[in-house]
């Protein structure tokens, strides 16, 4: 299987995290749920920067996004699967 | 049969096995020590500079220079008494010098610390000066210092072992490896008898269904609940000016992948494991009381207040998980780092002991790193120093709960 470049910790979510430097739009990704070490391929539509969240999924402006399984927010844009998910485009429900 | 191969830690320290041992200096009060420092502790602002001239004629002596202890009133000096008795009572000091700018508060400070029987002079500088008092707290530092380097070690359990955690600079790379590895070690080491303690209470927010779910019983997680709560509408409701996302999460989380404070919160929480449950809540720098376990500490997620106040609840060695890069160290415990991001072990390496990037790429699981750690805080507690007490660094900040009168 190799190295992946994408890994998601439940399979609930609706993100992945990059895990390597310097990933390329374009890239056919190997992606691994940590939780069950399933692994699954996604195209990354933008550069992402290691640490930053591609979204697996097609998400509606307003939607909950699932991380850990859990709420870690609300979109404030529509997002395409394989896009950066980010301050730009999800914001806390909080404060 | 744990002394045959002492020199060779990575092979009689498997968690599985109950031989895992280290040596300390045991105390007067019983308690095990992994450092063995005299401190020359100021009361206040005022007397930083005594104190660090004491600790220039004393080679060896450690002053702790901090900005509080004028004019302070209620539960804040609460917090302030508790830090710095505490700070003297850890078990990684062998004795006190303390100096402040009046004899009625110093005599406070070295009373509560004389709790413990160990070693405590205090010494106030108002009708005697500075330089008179640094002269004669320095002949009692000179015979602390040579007293204290003819302490022995002895060997003790794991079980005798204080060990906190907090984390810093997070991203996204702590909640898949640094911060399941504390958790994993946590997991193995609580069952074993050691004491723990987590804490950060705004960092909390976005996962307190899941932090109050983790008390070992309801009535617990009530009082967690409380905490929880209070700070949230005393502190962030009533001080805010926006939504915080300039602080919670703070610039670097946000450069390293963090987006909201629920995703940072539900990484943070990861530092707990998956079996351990908290056994009791405390105040800030509150020791514990109802023996071994994991405890939570009401603390703010800054890094250098919150491993303060751990140390002084009598925390020894301190597990630090990092993503972006924190570089922090304490003047008494050792911070032990560990970090998941290959980008910091690449840029950064000098700040980390424990490089669990493994995990990110499926090479090392989260049951191998937490071996890896305890092996690292054995050998931390044996006297390995960490990355930031090789680099200086000695973070002391006290928490300040409201201004001074």
């Amino acid at each position: 299987m190799g190295v992946p470049q994408l890994l998601v910790h439940n399979k609930k979510d609706t993100v992945g995290v990059v895990v390597v430097e310097g990933l390329k739009a374009g890239t056919n990704m190997t992606c691994v749920v940590t939780a069950n070490n399933s692994s699954f391929r996604l195209k990354s539509k933008m550069n992402v920067p290691i640490g930053h969240k591609i979204a697996l999924v097609d998400i509606k402006k307003g939607d909950t996004v699932v991380k850990y399984g859990q709420d870690i927010g609300k979109t404030v844009a529509d997002i395409k699967k394989g896009e950066h998910v980010h301050v730009h485009n999800l914001k806390t429900k909080r404060w | 049969m744990a002394r045959n191969g002492k020199r060779n830690g990575k092979s009689r320290r498997r968690s599985g096995k109950s031989n895992m041992t280290f040596s300390g200096w045991r105390r007067e009060n019983g308690r095990v020590g992994v450092r063995n420092h005299v401190v020359i502790l100021p009361l206040d602002d005022l007397s930083n500079s005594a104190c660090e001239s004491v600790a220039h004629n004393i080679k060896g002596t450690l002053a702790i220079p901090h900005a509080y202890g004028r004019l302070q009133f209620g539960e804040d000096l609460e917090t302030f008494f508790r830090t710095l008795i505490g700070t003297g009572a850890n078990p990684n000091v062998a004795a006190v010098v303390v100096i402040g700018i009046e004899d009625g508060w110093t005599k406070r400070v070295v009373d509560g610390i004389k709790k413990t029987g160990k070693p405590v002079t205090g010494f106030g500088i108002e009708g005697t000066g500075d330089i008179m008092t640094v002269a004669k707290a320095s002949r009692v530092a000179k015979d602390y210092l040579q007293w204290a380097s003819e302490l022995k070690k002895e060997d003790c359990d794991i079980s005798e072992l204080w060990v906190s955690t907090k984390c810093g600079e997070s991203d996204t790379t702590t909640g898949l490896a640094s911060c399941p590895t504390v958790g994993n070690m946590y997991d193995k080491l609580i069952p074993k008898g050691i004491y723990g303690v987590f804490g950060e209470t705004s960092e909390i927010t976005g996962a307190e269904h899941l932090a109050r779910a983790r008390a070992a019983e309801p009535k617990i997680g009530e009082k967690w609940y409380k905490v929880w709560k209070a700070y949230e509408d005393e502190v962030i409701q009533a001080h805010k000016t926006d939504d915080l996302s300039e602080s919670q999460p703070t610039k670097g989380n946000i450069a390293g992948g963090l987006t909201t404070i629920e995703e940072k919160a539900l990484g943070n929480l990861e530092k707990i494991g998956r079996k351990c449950s908290y056994i009791d809540v405390l105040e800030p720098a509150e020791a514990p009381k109802k023996g071994p376990g994991l405890y939570y500490m009401d603390t703010s997620s800054a890094a250098a207040e919150c491993v303060t106040l751990m140390a002084a609840a009598g925390y020894a060695v301190h597990t630090f998980p990092t993503g972006q890069g924190n570089v922090i160290g304490n003047p008494i415990v050792p911070v032990i780092k560990i970090s998941g991001n290959p980008r910091t072990i690449r840029t950064m390496s000098e700040h980390v002991d424990v490089d669990v990037s493994g995990i990110l790429r499926r090479e090392m699981t989260i049951p191998e790193a937490g071996d890896a750690l305890i092996d690292m805080v054995l050998r931390t507690a044996d006297g390995r120093l960490t990355a930031a007490e090789a680099l200086g660094h000695r973070e002391y900040s006290l928490t300040k709960l409201y201004r001074s009168a």
